[in-house]
């Protein structure tokens, strides 16, 4: 009988991945010799990369397409900006005030995973909103006022400038390479049987409403912690720039464009999206315009992204979550 | 006080024809062509900036603009149909989410990129009907504005309604509703039926905008926001019913003007909770009756649990 085993890693993913890691560690020194500008862009680059790999996460594996993550990037800003008015150390506050919105993203998880797609999307985006209208009651942000961290402000800009970019690269780094470990994994298995045909995994004894909320709840606190990162470069905290619905569009732009449901289309579309913004940030709204269409495009024509035209050219994805198989022993 | 909530309930009332024009729209194209336009919202906003265009520098009449927006706004729903949400919806479920919500960036971005980030009226246009009422016994108000909305309203519903039943383009898109193969071996154009739902869904969407710019006043974005209450009201009044989602536009209007009597803000959170609360029911009430009832499906749960618990300390 022939029996079949998990094939090992190819060489060009071994590759890939030493050299993703060789990128990492470059990165990590990069404060010694970088100027303050670059380290501030990249800053943000590692918010975006963060943002994209949980969307992806939750989107391309589990299948939920939700346009209310901002949800949680809006209310970690929120419990960080908190717990340092009331005397928490700003950067300790910012990675708890992320971590707190598992206290909301549980209980939510019960009611939102029920829904449909088109609803739990939606369903999404209008539970932001509520939260919104919630936080905006707090006196301390004065309704569409908002507040600024005002205990950064008083840290040496460097320390404050090098920390926060230390964060943000551990955070993504974090991010890729607990994806990479659940997606390589059983639950990553189970996700794309509950993607691809929810019943017949379902039937095989996948708990799908286990694998959904432990994607959900990463995605969330993924979403939150990059959302506090960006939040100490930003300083100001305003409800609506936080809960805004532009992070829920850029989150997607990226892993549209990158490819839904690739390992490493996030970290494509997150470099476009950075990149474009550099180029092409000063047009503003006609730029976001540009955004959408191109999104659209994307969507429409190649919905698997820069990394299935890849695919489609090669014959394989670069680092495929795709467990393959191999014949083993006929003896 | 009790005139104030008297009061609170009537404009709420009325404000639910408003929600109830444009989540008709909505309603329409989730129930019978199960497809959620995420960019409707912005539909209503480029119907309202287009009628002001027309009606202020162009200077026409702003009725005349109005029935020159409609079949134009109509035109541009049969084209967005066929030539994204057609395509969008044959490449599975997650598509259209996608392909919406990126039209409604681009949607907002250009018409902000057009018409800047100015806050525009309807209300100097109008004349009296802007803030003239009739004066109820017991110090009540009622806005004439308020009160044409909500007829409005209600016509579209009764329209939408009689349409679907009585007209052979009705038959056509329940029809493809409910099967659609079956209807295009019928001799029924699916496609056109879909075109058409989403022409009516686009048309109704800016007559809401129109009401909206009268009222209030818009911006780019106003959109997202109209989208939220569309859905909320359909929400509420469940997926897919016309009649429901009259009703559901009236309790989504009364529970913010309710909440208005606390604050501004509590306004819109309390439409929010609402909303949530009948979200919660909802699923409740599915879950209870896939289990057989709340009580026999809360015991088999924890007899599972407890199950579980025994199996794993026996290994």
């Amino acid at each position: 009988m022939t029996r079949h085993a998990i094939a090992g890693i190819p060489r060009v993913d071994r590759q890939l991945i030493a050299a993703l890691l060789a990128l990492f560690l470059g990165l990590a020194a990069l404060p010694f010799f970088g100027s303050a500008l670059i380290v501030d862009k990249l800053t943000l680059l590692t918010v975006y990369v963060t943002l994209a790999v949980m969307w992806n996460l939750l989107a391309g594996f589990a299948g939920l397409v939700s346009v209310g993550h901002q949800a949680f990037i809006g209310l970690g800003g929120y419990f960080a900006l908190r717990l340092v008015e009331s005397g928490v150390s700003p950067f300790p506050a910012l990675l708890v005030g992320g971590a707190l919105v598992l206290l909301a993203a549980w209980p939510l998880s019960w009611l939102v995973l029920r829904l449909r797609a088109a609803e739990f999307a939606v369903a999404m985006w209008v539970l932001a909103e509520a939260i919104r209208s919630m936080v905006m009651f707090d006196p301390l942000i004065q309704g569409e006022t908002g507040r600024s961290l005002v205990a950064l402000n008083a840290i040496d800009p460097d320390l404050r400038r090098n920390t926060l970019y230390l964060m943000g690269l551990a955070t993504a780094g974090a991010a890729m390479a607990l994806s990479y470990a659940l997606l390589r994994g059983r639950l990553g298995a189970e996700a794309r049987a509950i993607r691809d045909d929810a019943e017949a995994a379902a039937s095989l004894g996948v708990s799908t409403m286990r694998v959904k909320r432990i994607i959900f709840l990463i995605s969330a606190l993924g979403c939150a912690i990059a959302g506090t990162i960006w939040l100490g470069s930003a300083i100001t905290y305003q409800p609506r720039t936080a809960f805004g619905i532009n992070w829920s569009v850029f989150m997607l732009f990226m892993v549209l464009v990158g490819g839904l449901g690739s390992y490493l289309g996030p970290l494509l579309g997150a470099l476009l999206l950075f990149a474009l913004q550099e180029i092409f940030g000063d047009f503003g709204a006609w730029y976001l315009a540009g955004v959408g269409v191109v999104a659209i495009l994307f969507a429409l024509y190649a919905p698997r992204g820069i990394m299935g035209l890849i695919a489609d050219r090669t014959g394989r994805e670069p680092l495929s979550m795709q467990a393959r198989l191999t014949r083993q022993g006929e003896a | 006080m009790l005139d104030g909530t008297a009061q609170a309930l009537i404009q709420g009332v009325l404000l639910g024809g408003y929600y109830a024009i444009i989540a008709a729209g909505l309603s329409l194209m989730v129930g019978v062509v199960r497809f959620i336009n995420l960019a409707h919202g912005d539909m209503a906003v480029l119907g309202a900036l287009v009628t002001i265009t027309l009606t202020q520098v162009l200077g026409m009449p702003v009725l005349l603009s109005i029935l020159l927006m409609l079949p134009l706004m109509g035109l541009l729903g049969w084209v967005m149909h066929a030539v994204l949400f057609e395509r969008a919806m044959k490449g599975g479920l997650l598509l259209p989410i996608l392909v919406t919500i990126g039209l409604g960036a681009a949607l907002q971005n250009a018409m902000f990129g057009i018409w800047g980030s100015d806050t525009r009226s309807l209300g100097a246009d109008i004349g009296s009907l802007a803030w003239e009422g009739w004066f109820l016994p017991g110090g009540i108000i009622l806005g004439k504005l308020p009160v044409i909305v909500f007829c409005v309203a209600v016509l579209v519903i009764g329209g939408l309604h009689l349409m679907l039943r009585r007209t052979k383009l009705g038959r056509a898109i329940r029809a493809t509703a409910s099967d659609r193969e079956a209807a295009e071996m019928c001799g029924v154009d699916a496609a056109r039926a879909h075109r058409a739902a989403a022409a009516i869904a686009v048309a109704l969407a800016a007559l809401a905008g129109v009401f909206l710019a009268m009222r209030a006043q818009v911006t780019p974005y106003s959109g997202p926001a109209q989208l939220i209450f569309a859905f909320e009201a359909v929400v509420i009044g469940g997926l897919g019913s016309l009649g429901g989602t009259l009703i559901g536009g009236i309790v989504l209007g009364v529970s913010q003007s309710l909440g208005g009597l606390i604050s501004a803000q509590a306004s819109l959170l309390t439409g929010h909770l609402v909303f949530v609360a009948v979200l919660i029911w909802r699923l409740g009430r599915d879950w209870s009756a896939d289990h057989g009832g709340w009580h026999a499906g809360l015991v088999a749960q924890l007899a599972r649990r407890v199950g579980r618990r025994e199996s794993g300390a026996e290994q």
